[in-house]
């Protein structure tokens, strides 16, 4: 029987509506030492309000550099059944769809060789087994690999890649989302399982611009589905918005930023030409409205976290770039921007905190790509640019 | 008993395995969906096929006896498909709409808290604190349990102007959307970080270190073979302790929370933006942080009652403007407010224009 610990202060934690992470640890401690003192040293860190976790050192399995984060209790005589307590990240399915088969296989094995606890998902994206020994990672491994899956991405390497329910479940996709997932996924198993970038690299591709997985504020590469063609009408749905109380004028009308929409109560109006594609009146009206014409992705690069130069959010490298099977000319451009990375970043550099530093010309260069004023909200307003001996030839 | 044969390098299973046949059939084919109720919606598509969608709460760390229990109601209702949201929520694939009832049914029994669909507070994504993380500075767990027990009946039924996406990052590495959140907690240090001098000469590198800090305040101390710290422009992130284990910042009594405002992703009717500051710093006061709850609940409910249909917390305010903002909300206005780290000139104001 795993060790009993009295956990006033987290009880407190399963009270109310919300679904309690205490009464899931709860239930793993019953069957698993490791969640047992995993639950007696998170009682302690409420207790003292501090974290006693340690990190660093090589940790993983044979072959690989990554899927395995190093985790370390910093009071192993205290908790020895988590003196080490490392997580694996197994490679989730593109859009998470799942099935009862599977998820219980998982819980058979990850019962057998962990705490049973599990991150469902992690922030990346990988579905996170939550916790085991040192020992243990090569067994897990084996029993994943050989039921066909993988582990995903860690430390300066390619990170699993991730994105919205797309095609499978929402009209409003432009691109196919979880094949271009699956696709670089399987193009770049090395880039992903042996660290060699000079730091982490995440791709997360969103079917439109409402961006449900968090693309332009989350990853390396933001890729996102777009169109080129007009907004389809179908003006007895607008009227059936209108009956059911929708005011098309405050709601719709008054809120396009690019003021492109007119409704004077019986047409909804569209000049597509200045239309910018926000999706508001889209994901508003799904009935009544459509893009149509030739679909295809912006591609973005250089959002991350604040560390070290502040957040960024993505900024537009590709305005336009077809997305089709086997999505040569994008994975060609990535080839591209992984050399100039490669070539000139520093250790625990971003590939984004890099162009800011060399300049997007130098970047734009190296890869190829024009500049265009869909790269800027505007143009420089210092009189300080750089000229080349080429430009002074023109 | 032996393992099995170990493969490498074949990355996940092709994901239409995991698709419910009415996907399958449907694949990039919808018409339309409607939300049915907070917790229930429906996908049509354009041959006339549905796909109903329950959605539930997660905590996101769940256990396996948990994870057993949702794949057997999958099972027995949904042919064995369920799926997880971007945001943690699970969702039941019901393709028979004669299991519909029953399902909402017997996740009601069981205590699943369905909703989070519509113009709601989701639920948040967060981070894994004092559960899992060497650098957290409050927990993350008990940080969104606390909030959302608290704001419960907007996910599960009331409604407000557009959707609200909360985040809680347990340090400023922020491995979730913070910086573009309607409101978000994110924990931070507020001391210069102390130095073990004779482990850094063992555990560091010292370029490597100085590079970590974004404001250039560390430096080599040769004599030490170890670095030292400008506590002048030393702004507490932590960095350096990633990359440098004996530069030590925890601090019990000084660590706590900030609050931002006002970040979203979405391109809908104005572009991505960051999260602001609203709230500099709350002391950590678990298990269920009240002041931290009180304070989103004091820039909520002044969202709700003045913000316009489908305004985003951040639209709401650039509309009022920022100095309405702190007013509405009684939200003290602090040097920390400022900016003063590497891009502040960017938010200073440069016009004669603002409200009283």
């Amino acid at each position: 029987m795993p060790k009993k610990y009295e956990t006033p202060l987290l009880d407190e934690l399963e009270k109310g509506p919300f679904p309690s992470f205490v009464t899931e640890i709860k239930k793993a401690a019953a069957k698993s030492d490791m969640a047992a003192d995993e639950l007696g040293q998170l009682e302690k860190s409420y207790r003292d309000k501090r974290g006693y976790w340690k990190h660093g050192g090589i940790v993983g399995v044979r072959g690989y550099g990554s899927g395995v984060i190093g985790r370390y209790s910093s009071l192993p005589e205290e908790f020895p059944n988590v003196a080490n307590f490392h997580t694996l990240r197994i490679n989730s399915i593109a859009g998470f769809f799942y099935t009862s088969k599977f998820l219980n296989e998982m819980c058979d094995i990850w019962d057998k060789y962990g705490s049973g606890l599990t991150n469902l998902h992690g922030s990346t994206g990988d579905l996170i087994l939550l916790g085991t020994n040192t020992e243990n990672l090569e067994p897990v491994f084996a029993e994943f690999s050989s039921r066909g899956w993988d582990l995903g991405g860690s430390g300066s390497a390619l990170r699993t890649p991730s994105c919205c329910v797309g095609p499978a479940r929402c009209e409003w996709s432009n691109i196919d989302t979880l094949d271009i997932t699956y696709s670089i996924t399987q193009e770049w198993q090395d880039e992903m399982h042996r660290p060699a970038f000079p730091y982490k690299f995440k791709f997360k591709t969103a079917g439109c611009a409402v961006d449900c997985i968090a693309s332009i504020a989350r990853a390396d590469c933001s890729i996102i589905g777009t169109w080129k063609g007009n907004i389809a009408v179908d003006q007895a749905e607008v009227a059936n918005y209108q009956k059911k109380g929708m005011n098309i004028k405050e709601e719709i009308v008054d809120m396009c930023p690019s003021k492109c929409m007119s409704y004077d109560g019986k047409e909804l109006k569209i000049n597509d030409a200045d239309c910018v594609r926000c999706m508001h009146c889209i994901a508003k009206m799904t009935k009544a409205l459509k893009p149509t014409g030739e679909k295809g992705a912006t591609i973005l690069i250089g959002s991350k976290a604040p560390f070290v130069i502040g957040a960024t959010l993505s900024w537009v490298i590709v305005p336009f770039m077809k997305m089709e099977p086997p999505y040569d000319e994008f994975k060609n451009l990535i080839r591209k921007m992984w050399e100039f990375w490669d070539e000139h970043g520093k250790n625990r550099e971003r590939i984004g905190e890099l162009i800011i530093r060399k300049g997007m010309r130098e970047f734009l260069e190296f890869i190829g790509v024009e500049p265009q004023p869909q790269q800027v909200k505007e143009p420089r307003r210092d009189p300080f640019f750089f000229w080349k001996e080429a430009d002074l030839q023109k | 008993m032996a393992l099995p044969q170990r493969r490498t390098d074949i990355g996940p299973p092709h994901y239409k395995d995991f698709l419910p046949p009415v996907i399958q059939k449907n694949y990039g084919d919808w018409k339309y969906h409607e939300v049915v109720n907070a917790g229930v919606m429906v996908h049509v598509a354009n041959s006339g096929d549905k796909i109903w969608s329950v959605r539930v709460a997660s905590p996101r760390l769940l256990s396996t006896d948990t994870i057993r229990d949702m794949a057997a109601i999958a099972e027995k209702y949904c042919g064995g498909y369920i799926r997880f949201t971007t945001r943690n929520n699970v969702e039941f694939l019901v393709s028979d709409e004669k299991n519909l009832e029953p399902l909402q049914k017997e996740l009601r029994d069981k205590k699943y808290m369905m909703g989070g669909i519509g113009n709601r507070i989701s639920n948040i994504v967060h981070t894994q604190g004092w559960i899992h993380c060497h650098s957290a500075a409050s927990d993350a767990s008990g940080l969104v349990k606390a909030l959302m027990d608290e704001f419960a009946d907007y996910f599960t039924t009331k409604e407000t102007p557009n959707k609200v996406r909360m985040a809680v990052a347990c340090c400023v590495n922020m491995c979730g959307a913070v910086h573009c959140s309607d409101i978000a907690v994110v924990a931070v240090h507020r001391k210069v970080p102390t130095i073990d001098h004779d482990k850094v000469k063992n555990m560091c590198e010292v370029p490597s270190t100085i590079a970590a800090c974004p404001t250039g305040a560390i430096s080599p101390e040769p004599s030490k073979k170890s670095v030292k710290i400008n506590a002048d422009k030393c702004m507490y992130c932590g960095n350096c302790f990633t990359v440098c284990p004996p530069i030590e910042i925890h601090d019990p009594e000084f660590d706590g929370v900030a609050i931002v405002v006002g970040g979203k992703v979405g391109n809908l009717r104005s572009n991505p933006k960051f999260s602001k500051l609203a709230i500099p710093f709350i002391k950590n006061n678990p298990p269920r942080w009240p002041e931290v709850t009180a304070a989103v609940r004091k820039i909520l409910d002044a969202y709700v009652a003045d913000a316009k249909k489908h305004e985003r917390v951040g639209e709401w305010i650039e509309r009022i403007g920022w100095e309405k903002f702190f007013k509405v909300t009684g939200l003290p206005f602090t040097f920390q407010h400022i900016d003063d780290f590497v891009i502040a000139r960017e938010t200073f104001r440069t016009a004669a224009t603002f409200k009283w």
